[in-house]
């Protein structure tokens, strides 16, 4: 029941994407989401539509997937780009409703920004997609690495991120199999009055939360039997070491940076959205 | 008074990467008072099976029969059928939430709309059919020991009085004589009360002795069904998909094949040293 939540979730498939490096991947979605937002030509979009196309072919990842992610974000969306097509002065005006007009500007910022959030979901839910969560942390310790001169805990913080993770599929099949023993026993989930639907989580929340703290008592447990005592002098069984592949990979963003940024810079003015 | 299952399909997670087709073209048909075992390898949808007796997973495809009555059908009433139709899950300590253990029996009785006073016969019934000992019945479930939990946790189905009990796996995770005592207290509970009894394990050696009828899961389909004797006879495909014929099993196939003329279809150790002992009488009388 709980279990079709699809956003931020990993698809398994063998693909190049797959198998490149978690640093790669994050440095590249971060570069990609940050060139969204400083162009501002329809060239430039054009490259980063090419671009994102491309990332999806070579990821394996079925179209369908994506767009599914996209739908629990459809609200905020629209909302955004409402308001953006309202309250955006300039240019001639194309409609009038007395209280509120549309203008050309208005219209051209409201399409674009629709076009940047889709592409910025689509953008990072494709590195979700293809890196595992266990991955995704491990990256994200080696870029934060340096922080540590500051006496930022950079390992402590992605180990615990990585036990949370690790731990959501495990207490929503946990919810899952409470919930139906409870139905089981004649619970009744679902009619009721608010007051009557909160008692009634009574008997899932407290054998949860049994359960949660069991898992956490055991796993504090077997880390320490096995001497872990945090980051220092930790050494990992599979260091994060860059391939060719990784090369290329960057190879490729810095491609597509440089493509935008001349694009954005020398195309003919009327190409240009503001 | 029975179940019965027609052509079930069920497919986990239709439609995404974590498509699983588990239960596949499974019929089969349980009388009232039957005590069954499902027997099969972790991962060939014994759960997933019996989830659809009472209604908890609808079958992608396929019908499902209670006293005759289409449980599919528009408007069936699936809580007076969760109420006869007892599942007790693997581990159902796990669920247990109450401060006590007999408040905590009594939830199953009481979301039934039982009086208070009727909730408390049924619990206190209940607790007695496992073996619970009273001088625990106001101790929090979660200072109990494994067994104990456990009894508590079967009792808590038991409370509903219901038709059919389903059991999955009850003695996983117990050391060997918790392990007996509650199969013992099952097999007692079937004579008692009349009650079909499904069990459902991995351990062949578990239910040999106590069930009249076995059916075996494979990668979601139904592969053996019958008596005891008959699926041991097929102790070689047994063996092929993962699980073993009582030892007993081997024992008497292996005196056969040397040569000394023993029934094989024997299926508890007793049975087998009464053959055994009948047969060399037999035999030392005809030297
Ligand atoms: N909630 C679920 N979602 C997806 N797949 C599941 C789920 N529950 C079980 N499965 C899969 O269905 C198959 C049958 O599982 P199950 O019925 O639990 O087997 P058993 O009880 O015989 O060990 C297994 O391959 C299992 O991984
Ligand atoms: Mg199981």
């Amino acid at each position: 029941m709980i279990r079709d939540i699809t956003i931020g979730q990993y698809y398994p498939a063998k693909s190049c994407i797959h198998r490149l490096d978690p640093r790669v991947k994050i440095v590249s979605t971060l570069l990609f989401l940050i060139s969204l937002f400083v162009q501002n030509s329809l060239l430039g979009y054009a490259a980063a539509t090419v671009f994102l196309g491309g990332v999806i072919r070579a990821s394996r990842v079925p179209l369908k997937f994506i767009v599914k992610g996209l739908k629990a974000v459809v609200m905020l969306l629209m909302f955004t780009v409402v308001m953006q097509l309202f309250l955006t002065k300039g240019g001639d005006v194309l409609a009038d409703f007395r209280i509120f007009e549309i203008t050309e500007k208005g219209l051209r910022t409201a399409v674009f920004m629709a076009v940047r959030l889709i592409y910025l979901i689509i953008g990072s839910s494709i590195m979700t997609f293809t890196t595992t969560p266990n991955a995704l942390t491990d990256g994200m310790e080696s870029l934060l690495r340096p922080l540590n001169r500051f006496q930022v805990p950079v390992h402590e913080v992605a180990m615990m991120m990585s036990i949370a993770l690790r731990f959501i599929p495990i207490l929503l099949e946990e919810t899952d199999k409470i919930m139906k023993a409870q139905i089981a026993r004649g619970a009744d989930l679902e009619s009721g009055n608010i007051i009557q639907r909160t008692k009634a989580m009574v008997p899932i929340l407290v054998p949860l939360f049994v359960s949660a703290f069991r898992r956490a008592n055991d796993l504090a447990m077997a880390m320490e039997s096995r001497c872990y005592n945090g980051g220092e002098n930790r050494t990992r069984m599979k260091p994060l070491v860059y391939k060719t592949g990784d090369y290329m990979a960057y190879a490729v963003t810095v491609i597509y940076l440089t493509a935008t940024f001349v694009l954005g810079r020398f195309v003919p003015f009327h190409l240009w959205i503001f | 008074m029975s179940i019965r299952l027609e052509h079930i399909n069920y497919i986990y997670s239709q439609g995404s990467a974590y498509e699983k087709h588990a239960l596949k073209d499974v019929s089969l048909e349980i009388p009232q008072g039957q005590f069954v075992g499902i027997i099969g390898h972790t991962g060939s949808g014994k759960s997933t099976l019996i989830q659809h007796l009472n209604g908890l997973l609808i079958a992608s495809s396929g019908a499902l029969y209670y006293n005759g009555q289409n449980i599919y059908q528009d408007k069936y009433d699936m809580k007076s059928l969760r109420s006869q139709v007892g599942l007790v899950f693997q581990y159902p300590e796990h669920q247990l939430f109450e401060v006590d253990v007999f408040t905590d029996v009594c939830f199953g009785p009481k979301n039934q709309g039982l009086s208070k006073q009727e909730c408390e016969i049924r619990a206190k019934e209940a607790l007695e059919l496992v073996g619970f000992p009273e001088k625990h019945y106001s101790q929090s479930p979660f200072e109990l020991s494994g067994g104990q939990k456990r009894r508590a946790a079967i009792a808590g189905v038991l409370a509903m009085r219901p038709k059919v009990l389903v059991l999955d796996e009850p003695t996983a995770g117990l050391d060997p004589k918790g392990r007996d005592d509650i199969l013992d207290q099952i097999a007692q509970l079937h004579g008692q009360t009349g009650m079909t009894v499904i069990l459902v394990s991995h351990s062949m050696e578990d239910i040999a002795r106590y069930v009249e009828r076995i059916i075996v899961m494979n990668k979601g389909t139904k592969m053996l069904d019958g008596a005891p004797r008959e699926v041991f006879s097929h102790y070689r495909e047994l063996e092929q998909v993962g699980l073993a014929a009582p030892q007993v099993t081997y024992i008497m196939h292996g005196l056969k094949e040397r040569g000394i003329d023993v029934r094989t279809d024997a299926t508890t150790v007793e049975e087998a040293a009464e053959e055994i002992s009948g047969t060399l009488h037999f035999l030392r009388g005809h030297r």
